[in-house]
C-alpha cells in the first residue's frame, strides 16, 4: 500500500470522533487489512481495582479496526458498517500498555465482508481478545 | 389470630438505600462515566440510558454513532444488569451491608468471556436505551441479552448476548 492511500486512511480514522476520543491510530494498512493502536488512558479503566481497560473499549478498538480493513479492500471502497461482531476475551489487558488491533478481511463477497482479529497489548503472542464480524461492502 | 407482620420501613428509606448502592456501582466505573452513562431504577429494573454527546459519532457524514461506543454501552448494561442481580439478592436478604456499598468495597464485577452485537440500524445522534435481561445466571457463568433503542422501544437499533464469568461469592467476613 502507497504512503498516500496511508496518509488518506489515517486521516479518515482519526477524523471518526469516536475513534479520537479513544486515541486510536492507525499504524498499518494492506489491501483487505489494518492495524491500529489505542493508547491506555485512566478514562477507560473497567475494573477500578486492577486498572484494566473495559471491555467496550476493547470492542471499540476491534469495530474501528474491522471496518478499515473492509476499506481497504479494493472491492469495497464506497464505506461500510458493522452487521454484527462477537468478541472472545481472553484475557484481561495489562494496565498501562497500549492495546493494538489488527483486522484481516478473510472474505469478501458482493455485498459482505467476513472479518477475523485480534487485539495484543505488549506481549504479541499472547492476545487479549479476538474477534469475527460481517461488515456490509458499499460498492461505488 | 396470626401474628401482626413487621411494619414495613418507610418508602425513602428503602429507596435511598436502593439507589445508593446502584450509584455506588454505576460511579465505581471510569469507562460508564467517559461514555456518560446512567441508569434508571424502577423496583429492580434497571434502564441504562447514553446520552448523546458529539464523541460517540462513528460516522460523520450520516452522521452515525460508532458501532464501537454501541457495543460499548449494550456491555456496561449488560455488566450492571448482572452485578445489580446478586447485589440485589444480598441487599435485600441483609446478606451485605448497603450503607458499606461504597466504589472501595464492591462485590467483585463479572468477567465477559465473549459478546455478540447485532447491528440492526444505524444509531441517530440522540439520545439511547437499553435494558438487559439475565437469561441464565449460575454458580459460575452467566448468559445475558441487551436491546437497545432509541425513539422507540419496540424498534430497535442493536441488541446483543454475551456471556459471563461470575466473580466468586465470598461470605461476608464476621
Amino acid at each position: 500500500m502507497t504512503d498516500k492511500s496511508f496518509k488518506i486512511a489515517s486521516q479518515f480514522i482519526e477524523a471518526l470522533p469516536h475513534s479520537r476520543a479513544l486515541g486510536m491510530r492507525l499504524t498499518a494498512l494492506e489491501p483487505g487489512a489494518a492495524e491500529i493502536t489505542m493508547p491506555y488512558d485512566d478514562r477507560l479503566i473497567g475494573d477500578p481495582e486492577t486498572g484494566v481497560i473495559h471491555g467496550g473499549a476493547v470492542s471499540a478498538l476491534m469495530d474501528t479496526c474491522g471496518g478499515a480493513a473492509v476499506m481497504s479492500h479494493p472491492d469495497a471502497t464506497h464505506g461500510t458498517a458493522t452487521i454484527d461482531l462477537r468478541i472472545d476475551y481472553m484475557r484481561a489487558a495489562v494496565p498501562g500498555q497500549a492495546i493494538t488491533a489488527r483486522a484481516e478481511c478473510y472474505h469478501v463477497t458482493r455485498s459482505v465482508a467476513f472479518v477475523r482479529a485480534w487485539a495484543m497489548d505488549d506481549d504479541r503472542d499472547n492476545p487479549v481478545a479476538a474477534a469475527t464480524g460481517a461488515f456490509t461492502v458499499e460498492r461505488g | 389470630m396470626m401474628a401482626p407482620r413487621p411494619r414495613p420501613e418507610p418508602v425513602q428509606v428503602v429507596k435511598q438505600r436502593r439507589d445508593a448502592a446502584l450509584k455506588a456501582l454505576v460511579d465505581g466505573v471510569p469507562y460508564i462515566r467517559f461514555l456518560g452513562i446512567s441508569f434508571e431504577r424502577h423496583g429492580d429494573e434497571l434502564t441504562a440510558l447514553l446520552a448523546y454527546d458529539d464523541k460517540l459519532i462513528g460516522n460523520p457524514i450520516l452522521p452515525a454513532l460508532h458501532g464501537g461506543a454501541i457495543a460499548a454501552f449494550l456491555e456496561v448494561a449488560a455488566i450492571i444488569e448482572l452485578s445489580w442481580s446478586y447485589l440485589w439478592e444480598d441487599i435485600e436478604s441483609g446478606k451485605i451491608d448497603p450503607t458499606t456499598v461504597d466504589p472501595q468495597h464492591l462485590p467483585r464485577l463479572p468477567k465477559t468471556i465473549d459478546f455478540t452485537v447485532d447491528y440492526l440500524r444505524s444509531g441517530l445522534p440522540r439520545d439511547a436505551y437499553a435494558r438487559a435481561r439475565v437469561n441464565r445466571s449460575g454458580r459460575r457463568y452467566a448468559s445475558v441479552h441487551v436491546e437497545a433503542w432509541q425513539d422507540n422501544r419496540a424498534r430497535l437499533f442493536a441488541q446483543a448476548t454475551g456471556h459471563f464469568l461470575m466473580p466468586a461469592r465470598t461470605e461476608p467476613a464476621e
